[in-house]
């Protein structure tokens, strides 16, 4: 069904939505592997200091769009700027980056691998072991600073990789489906932990093929679907493409009044569903009351990030996102 | 693209800084492992092998090559000698020289067996002149020292007085005849190229499971995010190179240690051509950019690589191309100013090997200079172009490439899909 978006559509590329500076500016990335196109054009705006989720199903193109960013690869066309820097490298000290594939060196204590990985991104050995320390016993894992991480779980090493990607306070935090491997518990943590550097001023972009998570906590997002990106932006917008969904419930389940619901109107249970019209909702609550419908319940129902993802990406986007949802809970 | 926020401060590190970083955690990592104590032992087996190997060949050597003792006499002294080498021959076996007559003088005729031997085209490794009654030995001094008794009793017998009146021999000692000294820094020459061929097959090995280990690690993201991958591989490669050298030091301590309790009665090598101080500096240079050019080509076959299995099927080709080189080397050494010489000193990978054999032979030293900034080009030039096919080829996602191989080259399209 194709839907008139109205008043609610908005501009498909990605534009600067506030005066602030740009932590990354990307214009027309296209990364190709063996004739295959991975990544088709995507323009990507993301301000200082914002929460940014790259939304997508895998295969979409996040991981590849993420390591252009990161300079692991370079485009086959467009640019990319980066903390105003060209080649992401020039800037690698302000970024920290945690791959999607978890890796550290198995031999190392907790706080040796936390300043190893600092010391990748120019800070000092002694600082960043000292940095290691603290940071192992600010976020509860002091007991295990000088465990080899062979000896960690997989959740407690992930946690020591999420802090080397923090130990040299960067400007930039990239993290790549940050949440696949956690329990609840320190997906809760990470949440906040990603809320808390965004507060601090720190831009955190993640991708994530949880809608719940970029629902709960991104200022903006972009969707990615078959390379392309669809829809970048803030979320608000990304929500109001689709018109509110109204619920009615009447005494009478019918009358004259039926003729004035909308097209799309459909019948479950008691309820009544449809889009909210262009013109409002007041012509039919006129309606309903002359035609003494006797109306029970009205609710206007702001349109969730899913649906938002269905209408943007398209049914066979959002079929292969609940399905990866569904692989990552049975694991 | 406009932005307003400019880079606040230039923090990147540079690619030598970012390359300590790499280097001293593997150098660590490796110092402290259990691999490292095998490296240590590594040596050891082709050591034993060798020796053994040399005891047969030496015993072959002896018997292909004996030395030969030339002879510049007049004619009847010559055919006086001749006779009694074949009286004494029966008797003293190979304890008597194998005797060529490079002469026949005539009576009162000089020879200068100096200029005889410094010119090599002879093929003996001293000359006997004079009459019997007053021989001359020239050649090097180990020889004729050697060759002093039995040419006495040669010269006894030849002027047919009884075992118990021995003439005085005396003796012209010269520093090395010519065809002498090629064929001793010959040896020389051989027994470091094949040390050089064995450590360097040694450390190229471990370098290239090092990079597997690293991807098996899923680590390497992490550090070409933050690193540019030139670092990464020169990090590594100059990581393995100080792990060598501490393996160098403690061979080297282990040797002296052996000579100081065996002392004379290990063999000795000929001097080289450079002197015992320049060709050791040499070798451990010769030896560093070897190890780096074949390093770099396992790095980047181990960049490519996904499993062991890629692993060793991917350095298969290059194990037997090194041996190739190495055999091109050692052929290259006992021809020298030829064409196939000429090209095993250009060609990056025997160049170290054929320049150190060269140091063994010649003593101009300007040739290693220009040798080794050439080789120094290449492995600059090999490490970049690895960490690029390691950025363009292996930066794909991952399981999608397992499916490529597995459905052909016609599914490539199809399975090289991002994440």
């Amino acid at each position: 069904m194709k839907m008139d978006l109205g008043n609610w559509q908005v501009a498909q590329r990605a534009q600067p939505q506030s005066d602030r500076p740009l932590a990354i500016e990307a214009r027309g990335l296209v990364k190709r592997f063996d004739g295959f196109t991975a990544v088709d054009g995507i323009d990507l705006i993301v301000p200082e200091g914002a929460i940014y989720g790259i939304l997508g199903p895998n295969g979409a193109g996040k991981t590849t769009t993420l390591r252009m960013l990161l300079g692991i690869i370079d485009p086959d066309e467009g640019e990319r700027r980066i903390l105003g820097a060209e080649r992401p490298h020039d800037m690698a000290h302000a970024i920290g980056y945690l791959p999607e594939e978890r890796g550290l060196y198995p031999a190392m204590k907790a706080y040796e691998a936390i300043a190893f990985v600092g010391a990748l991104r120019g800070l000092p050995l002694p600082e960043g072991r000292k940095r290691g320390r603290e940071l192992l016993e600010e976020h509860g894992l002091g007991y295990a600073a000088d465990r080899q991480i062979r000896q960690m779980s997989k959740g407690m090493a992930q946690q020591v990789q999420i802090l080397g990607t923090l130990v040299h306070q960067p400007r930039l935090v990239i993290f790549d489906e940050p949440f696949s491997g956690l329990d609840a518990i320190n997906q809760g943590r990470l949440e906040r932990m990603m809320r808390g550097l965004a507060e601090k001023g720190t831009t955190v972009i993640f991708s994530t093929h949880v809608i719940a998570h970029a629902e709960r906590l991104c200022d903006e997002v972009a969707i990615i679907a078959g390379g392309k990106v669809p829809f970048a932006g803030p979320v608000d917008v990304a929500r109001d493409r689709i018109r509110p969904q109204v619920r009615l419930e009447t005494r009478e389940l019918d009358g004259p009044w039926r003729a004035a619901l909308p097209e799309d109107a459909r019948l479950e249970g008691r309820f009544w569903y449809f889009s909210l019209p262009e013109s409002g909702v007041e012509p039919l609550l006129r309606t309903l009351i002359e035609s003494e419908a006797g109306i029970l319940t009205l609710s206007i129902e702001r349109a969730g990030l899913h649906d938002a993802f269905v209408a943007i990406a398209g049914e066979a986007a959002a079929r292969a996102l609940e399905e990866n949802d569904d692989t990552e809970q049975m694991r | 693209m406009t932005n307003p926020q400019a880079p606040q401060r230039a923090g990147r590190l540079s690619t030598l800084a970012a390359a300590y970083v790499i280097a001293r955690r593997d150098f660590g990592a490796i110092l402290f492992s259990r691999a490292f104590f095998f490296f240590l032992l590594g040596p050891l087996f082709p050591v034993i092998v060798g020796a053994m190997a040399g005891g047969v060949g030496a015993r072959v050597n002896e018997s292909a090559h004996l030395p030969v003792l030339g002879i510049a006499m007049e004619g009847a002294d010559i055919d006086a000698v001749t006779r009694a080498h074949d009286v004494l021959s029966p008797q003293l076996g190979s304890g008597l020289p194998m005797l060529l007559v490079v002469k026949r003088l005539e009576p009162g005729q000089h020879y200068d067996a100096t200029a005889a031997l410094e010119r090599g085209d002879l093929g003996v490794s001293a000359i006997l002149s004079g009459p019997p009654s007053a021989p001359r030995l020239t050649g090097p001094e180990g020889r004729i020292s050697a060759w002093q008794g039995p040419v006495s009793l040669l010269m006894a017998q030849a002027m047919g007085k009884a075992p118990d009146s021995y003439p005085e021999v005396a003796k012209s000692p010269v520093a090395s005849s010519l065809s002498n000294d090629r064929g001793s820094q010959l040896k020389t020459a051989q027994a470091a190229q094949t040390l050089l061929f064995l450590l360097t097959m040694l450390l190229a090995g471990m370098v290239l499971s090092n990079l597997v280990e690293e991807k098996g690690n899923k680590i390497i993201e992490i550090l070409a995010a933050a690193i540019p991958m030139d670092a990464v591989f020169f990090g590594k490669l100059f990581a393995m190179l100080a792990v060598s050298m501490v393996g160098i030091v403690v061979w080297g301590l282990c040797g002296a240690a052996l000579v100081l309790v065996a002392g004379s009665a290990l063999p000795s090598l000929p001097s080289p051509a450079v002197g015992w101080p320049v060709f050791l500096a040499l070798g451990v240079i010769y030896f560093s950019a070897a190890y780096l050019l074949l390093g770099s080509v396992f790095l980047a076959i181990g960049s490519l690589a996904t499993t062991v299995r890629e692993v060793q099927t991917l350095s298969m080709p290059v194990t037997m191309m090194q041996l190739m080189v190495f055999f091109l080397a050692s052929y290259a050494m006992t021809q020298p100013g030829s064409a196939v010489e000429m090209f095993a000193l250009a060609f990056p990978f025997s160049s170290p090997f054929a320049m150190l054999a060269r140091a063994a032979q010649e003593p101009a030293l300007w040739t290693h200079l220009a040798a080794i900034g050439w080789q120094v080009f290449w492995v600059i030039v090999l490490v970049r172009l690895g960490a690029r096919l390691f950025r363009s080829r292996v930066m794909k996602s991952g399981p999608v490439r397992v499916k490529a191989r597995r459905k052909g080259w016609f599914a490539g399209r199809r399975a090289a899909s991002p994440a």
